[in-house]
């Protein structure tokens, strides 16, 4: 049913949907709100799952770590400096192999302290082997998780997933979402199959020690599971479609491509305000399309290139930057493209929660007609 | 696409009317869309709020920069802060004041003042101006119905709290109403 509400409770209501038995999280800023909500809903008894209070975010993620070794569907939810502490156990999970969902309400990474949006802290992250997922608004945010669950425990991937959406852009923004009901995502979710389960009367062990002669073959294994996951999600995300009407099966969604000379590339909220400039570009007679990272982890290079096909030059949007190279996303798409000889320019943009307009894209876009890129979208000289 | 912008400061519940006025526009059959200026949370300090009303999806996140409607809930913030910034010719600025006030605002632009601490305080106990100044809004745009209003007030505010801010925002409404 379609109702106005927070984005953070929009959340917090998709992760009631799937049932997860335990959660463990601590409270952040812009997260705080989810977990709030998701503490009240276990107090209220309207949801059926032990609420671990942690002192910290190393112990949020260890606990779900814990519960999901002993066969739970488990969930936390952090961002920027709380996941950087949970960085040793992000690894851990994707190495043990633990289905974990967490969700990222994106936002910058310190110092200097900055507690506003952009996506530093989950793209520092991208080598833990987390999946992870971008939502663009709240229905998106609200619906990979039910996605990201179902891909993340089927047994052709046993993997964490991360669903990332802008910290307040998204987290405390009022807008419509079409909320599945429980018997609905009953039916699309079932309870999680865990392969192997601590048990105390079945002695088992996990995530133990791996000799030269060993470890290369774990790390293989994950690499073959995020492999697999690009199949995987497309066939949940189509199903998904096909039951509520909102079709997930590409990690990558092209606006106004078909006829495209340039793309834009990006991911999460800037997405909108980006359609919405494309579109007074068309009016203008410009051919500006955009191409939608979805899905960052694993990485769909094949439909990157594919989609990029027909345009003769590609403009990234990067909401972070590996620091001593560009932005995270045009490394990718810049591989994607390897050998084709489209032109690719990259601006990094937004850091720090910076506003974006629609004439910001527009200003993007005439500097990539122009070829000027590789550069930071909107310094203010006058302060540096 | 139409666009409100709130001029508060913090503790006055700006935030609160943004989230009510997209609640109500919802109810309505508007696709809305309220959001606060992020992380200035502070008593006192000045803050802004925004809400977009349109037919279809609102797929814009930026500030609001050229408002058809604003609501300043309180008058000292005019001249300290450019609560007229951006408003163009047939906009309409609301006011909370208690006094006469000169103000300049842009070409074609209506202003409308009305005493919301006064209503506030003889309906509610407190001048807390929110509720009183989206029924002023709602009378002034016609943007929002005052019967969705009173559902959206009497689901964020349940019991005799939601009774009181329904008589100030149906008050402000008729007031508004009977002066147009």
């Amino acid at each position: 049913m379609m109702e106005i509400l927070e984005g953070s409770h929009a959340v917090a209501e998709a992760v009631k949907r799937c049932r997860p038995q335990v959660i463990a999280a601590y409270p952040i800023t812009p997260q705080t709100h989810i977990v709030e909500a998701l503490a009240s809903m276990v107090a209220d008894c309207d949801l059926d799952a032990d609420y671990i209070c942690v002192e910290s975010e190393f112990s949020a993620l260890s606990a779900c770590l814990g519960a999901s070794a002993a066969g739970s569907r488990v969930y936390s939810a952090t961002t920027s400096q709380g996941l950087a502490l949970m960085f040793e156990v992000c690894f851990n999970v994707a190495g043990m192999r633990q289905p974990v969902v967490m969700t990222i309400a994106n936002r910058a990474m310190g110092a200097p302290l900055n507690i506003w949006n952009d996506q530093q802290d989950s793209i520092s992250l991208r080598d833990s082997g987390w999946m992870q997922f971008y939502a663009e608004d709240n229905q998106e945010a609200n619906d990979l998780h039910y996605i990201a669950y179902k891909v993340a425990e089927n047994h052709d991937v046993l993997l964490p997933a991360m669903v990332c959406f802008d910290g307040f852009i998204l987290t405390h923004t009022y807008e419509p979402v079409d909320i599945p009901t429980q018997e609905e995502i009953d039916a699309f979710l079932p309870p999680y199959q865990p392969v192997n389960v601590l048990d105390a009367k079945n002695p088992m062990s996990l995530g133990m020690y791996a000799t030269p002669d060993y470890y290369m073959e774990f790390r293989y294994e994950i690499e073959e599971a995020m492999k697999r996951a690009r199949k995987v999600f497309a066939e949940v995300g189509a199903e998904f479609g096909e039951i509520f009407g909102r079709d997930y099966s590409g990690m990558v969604e092209g606006y106004r491509l078909e006829d495209a000379d340039i793309a834009l590339v990006a991911m999460g909220s800037i997405c909108g305000t980006t359609k919405d400039a494309i579109d007074e570009m068309r009016e203008d007679g410009k051919k500006v399309g955009l191409l939608k990272i979805r899905s960052f982890r694993p990485f769909p290079s094949e439909e990157v290139k594919a989609a990029l096909a027909g345009v003769s030059k590609v403009a990234i949007l990067d909401k972070n930057i590996s620091l001593g190279q560009k932005g995270a996303v045009a490394l990718e798409v810049k591989d994607a493209l390897y050998g084709t000889g489209t032109e690719v320019l990259d601006y990094i943009i937004a850091l720090g929660g910076r506003d974006v307009r629609k004439r910001d894209i527009r200003a993007v876009v005439d500097l990539a007609e122009k070829g000027i890129g590789d550069q930071f979208y909107g310094l203010r000289t006058e302060v540096l | 696409m139409r666009e409100l912008r709130i001029h508060g400061r913090g503790g006055q519940g700006s935030v609160t009317a943004a989230e009510l006025i997209a609640v109500a526009a919802f109810e309505g059959g508007v696709y809305s869309q309220a959001f606060p200026s992020f992380g200035v949370e502070r008593r006192g300090a000045p803050v802004q709020a925004f809400v977009r009303f349109n037919d279809r999806k609102v797929r814009l996140r930026s500030e609001v920069y050229e408002p058809d409607y604003v609501i300043v809930q309180d008058s000292t913030l005019v001249g300290d802060v450019d609560v007229f910034g951006g408003m163009r010719e047939g906009g309409i600025a609301l006011i909370n004041t208690e006094k006469e006030l000169s103000v300049d605002v842009p070409e074609g632009v209506q202003v409308i003042v009305i005493d919301a601490t006064a209503i506030a305080l003889k309906h509610l106990g407190v001048p807390i101006t929110n509720t009183t100044l989206i029924g002023a809004f709602a009378a002034a745009s016609g943007e929002i119905a005052l019967p969705a209003l009173e559902k959206a007030l009497r689901a964020r505010f349940p019991g005799k709290l939601g009774d009181k801010n329904v008589a100030a925002a149906e008050y402000a409404y008729n007031l508004i109403k009977g002066e147009a």
